[in-house]
């Protein structure tokens, strides 16, 4: 009857690094391994963006949005289980309801964009505070339970409540330009609105990690009663990346209601949840860039199969059960592991070649 | 007196028996997840996947083999109890050493395959089936139709006889001291892998008894089990899942406080229950019946 305190992708880390430590290596060795990988962390960076700016040349811009948009939100999420080991099964309430906000504060109030998704996704991190001060009273998988409880409850209330417009949802939101010059309008336009909204999130979220705030956020996941012990507050520490996440997955929710004028039951239901855990874990949990590249494959699975109606749900459902299964890292965790390894061979060769008196006779 | 409080006697009673029968399916579904996770330490987010499959089982083999519905009671649960046990052999075995979460995740998977696969070949509208105990019985302050009384009854046994099992035989000790200490009571020889194996089985068992118990109230959909599993995590997290008597009296109770919501306040009687979950986790955090770990 314990809960669980340790993290997901500390399990997968111990199962992968004693996998890929086939020869000995020190600490030191590891330690020094860490600066080069963090300005290959930046150049991927750099890579990705350049690539972003030129997509609208070859792919219809209102797909990048989608990917974009649900990029940001798995980002977010990613940033809670990945990097605190709090798997969070009620995320859909903060992308949807900051949606709801943004849609409500657009079309009825009549707020521009620049006001209506930072107000939204604020809105969103209001929730995150009192949804977190409830869920982080429980561990483990029972977080999980009341995050999607509470969830459940937030689908009830929007399909009741007034001004959602219920099984109709907002439609119709209007794409106002931003400071009456940046026409949101024009799909191109709009596609580097979102591509800015984006990377400042992921810069904000890559700096979090890469913080003295990250390190302690990464020393809960590892070892919870340890980081209490030395005298951390972990409850607060737990409750900001928690109000962190949700303000950015409303970031996230609220984008998308702006680009595709609409806020419905959809983006709070619980398959909502669902798909963000689903990104996250196709492309890594604890990884920088997994959720991107999860929200890119799965936001393309879903274009491709939009006419087979209920064999998405199969298709995910498959997905979800080969990656745990077979490859819990994620398509860049397992990718980064690969690199890992094939480093790890190189280096072992080079140090046989240089300074080893008798050749092969070692490996 | 009831008048005074602006609710008809028929009314109130008869929301007190949707809310006893919800309970019922509250409390043997809570009860599974609670089997289950006692001693394989996985959430079983399939179990409302299970729940649908027991009631299309039944459904199934009575269109298309004719089995009433006192056979399917027996062979539905069967069936369904059957299928778990392979998942568990082929697919959750791999995952016991790992953090409970992927658990949930797996299961959380084969939920979204199962009601994809009814949904694509059933649809998402209801199947009818019939009530094989009509009429029923006026009781001076309410009707009684004798299928829903059936059912609060065999969920009733089902549940103590589930409690008397695991609490009162031999059986049951090898059970519970399986979860404290699974290492310790293999070294005595006894099978834990097969008693794991066999206990999803029973918990998933349970699932799919429920789902048969449901068919003729409810329609047989492939989204009946989909939202009511939200609502028995719900009812998990309030009563903790440390306690099997706790699971099944919590499961009753929250019934009937959301059949007496439905009475006094229907626009909560959706949401009551997380209303409820919200204030047991503010109050006591380790839910009614669990322990503070």
């Amino acid at each position: 009857m314990t809960e669980s305190t340790a993290s997901p992708s500390a399990a997968t880390g111990s199962t992968a690094t004693s996998s890929a430590n086939s020869s000995a290596s020190s600490s030191a060795e590891s330690r020094a391994a860490s600066a080069p990988l963090l300005t290959a962390g930046r150049i991927a960076f750099l890579a990705f963006l350049a690539l972003a700016l030129v997509a609208p040349l070859f792919l219809y811009p209102v797909f990048l949005v989608k990917v974009l948009c649900f990029a940001l939100f798995a980002c977010a999420f990613n940033l809670l289980v990945g990097y605190v080991g709090l798997l969070s099964f009620g995320h859909a309430m903060f992308f949807g309801g900051a949606s709801y906000f943004c849609g409500h504060m657009l079309k009825v109030w009549g707020w521009p964009p620049e006001l209506a998704i930072p107000a939204a996704a604020l809105a969103a991190g209001a929730m995150g505070l009192v949804v977190g001060a409830l869920a982080i009273r429980r561990q483990g998988i029972y977080f999980a339970m009341v995050t999607l409880a509470l969830a459940q409850m937030f689908y009830f209330f929007a399909l009741q409540a007034p001004f959602t417009g219920g099984e109709d949802g907002i439609q119709a939101i209007p794409r106002t330009p931003i400071l009456g010059v940046i026409e949101t309008a024009n799909d191109t336009t709009l596609y580097y609105v979102v591509l800015a909204i984006f990377t400042a999130g992921f810069l904000l979220i890559y700096r979090t990690i890469h913080s003295p705030f990250g390190q302690v956020l990464k020393a809960i996941r590892e070892n919870e009663p340890r980081a209490i012990s030395l005298g951390y507050a972990v409850d607060r520490y737990k409750l900001l990346a928690f109000t962190l996440s949700a303000t950015l997955a409303g970031l996230a929710g609220a984008t998308k209601a702006l680009a595709f004028q609409l806020a419905s039951l959809t983006d709070v239901a619980w398959q909502m949840s669902g798909e963000v855990v689903l990104m996250t874990l196709v492309g890594g949990m604890g990884t920088v860039f997994g959720p991107v590249v999860g929200a890119a494959v799965i936001v393309t699975m879903q274009n491709y199969l939009a006419g087979f109606g209920e064999w998405v749900l199969v298709t995910q459902g498959v997905i979800f059960v080969v990656v745990v299964l077979l490859f819990r890292r994620g398509i860049v965790g397992e990718a980064m592991a690969f690199a890992e390894r094939r480093r790890r061979r190189r280096e072992d060769a080079d140090a046989a070649a240089a300074g080893e008196p008798e050749p092969a006779a070692t490996h | 007196m009831l008048e005074l409080i602006g609710v008809s006697p028929q009314m109130l009673f008869g929301q007190l028996m949707l809310g006893l029968i919800n309970g019922a399916f509250y409390a043997v579904l809570s009860l599974g997840l609670a089997v289950i996770f006692g001693l394989l330490n996985v959430i079983n987010f399939t179990h409302g996947a299970q729940y649908m499959m027991g009631a299309f089982v039944a459904y199934i083999l009575l269109v298309v083999f004719g089995v009433p519905y006192w056979g399917a009671l027996v062979l539905a649960p069967v069936i369904v109890g059957a299928v778990g046990i392979v998942i568990e052999r082929t697919m959750l075995r791999r995952l016991y050493h790992l953090d409970h979460l992927y658990g949930l995740l797996l299961t959380f998977g084969l939920a979204l395959i199962i009601e994809g696969l009814f949904r694509a070949r059933y649809g998402v509208s209801g199947q009818p089936y019939p009530n094989p105990l009509p009429g029923g019985t006026n009781l001076g302050f309410m009707f009684l139709p004798t299928y829903r009384g059936w059912v609060v009854v065999a969920s009733l046994v089902v549940c103590f006889g589930t409690w008397l099992v695991i609490e009162r035989t031999k059986l049951g000790s090898y059970l519970r001291a399986a979860t404290e200490r699974p290492d310790l009571v293999q070294a005595f020889g006894i099978n834990v892998p097969l008693m794991i194996t066999l206990t999803y089985g029973f918990g998933v068992a349970l699932a799919g008894f429920a789902g048969v118990l449901a068919a003729p109230i409810y329609q047989v959909s492939p989204l009946m089990g989909a939202n009511l599993i939200i609502v028995v995590f719900a009812v998990v997290v309030i009563g903790g899942m440390g306690s099997i008597l706790g699971a099944i009296v919590t499961g009753y109770a929250l019934g009937i406080v959301e059949g007496l919501t439905k009475v006094f306040y229907p626009e909560a009687s959706n949401t009551v229950i997380f209303v409820v979950m919200a204030i047991v986790l503010l109050l006591k955090p380790a839910g009614l019946f669990g322990t503070a770990k």
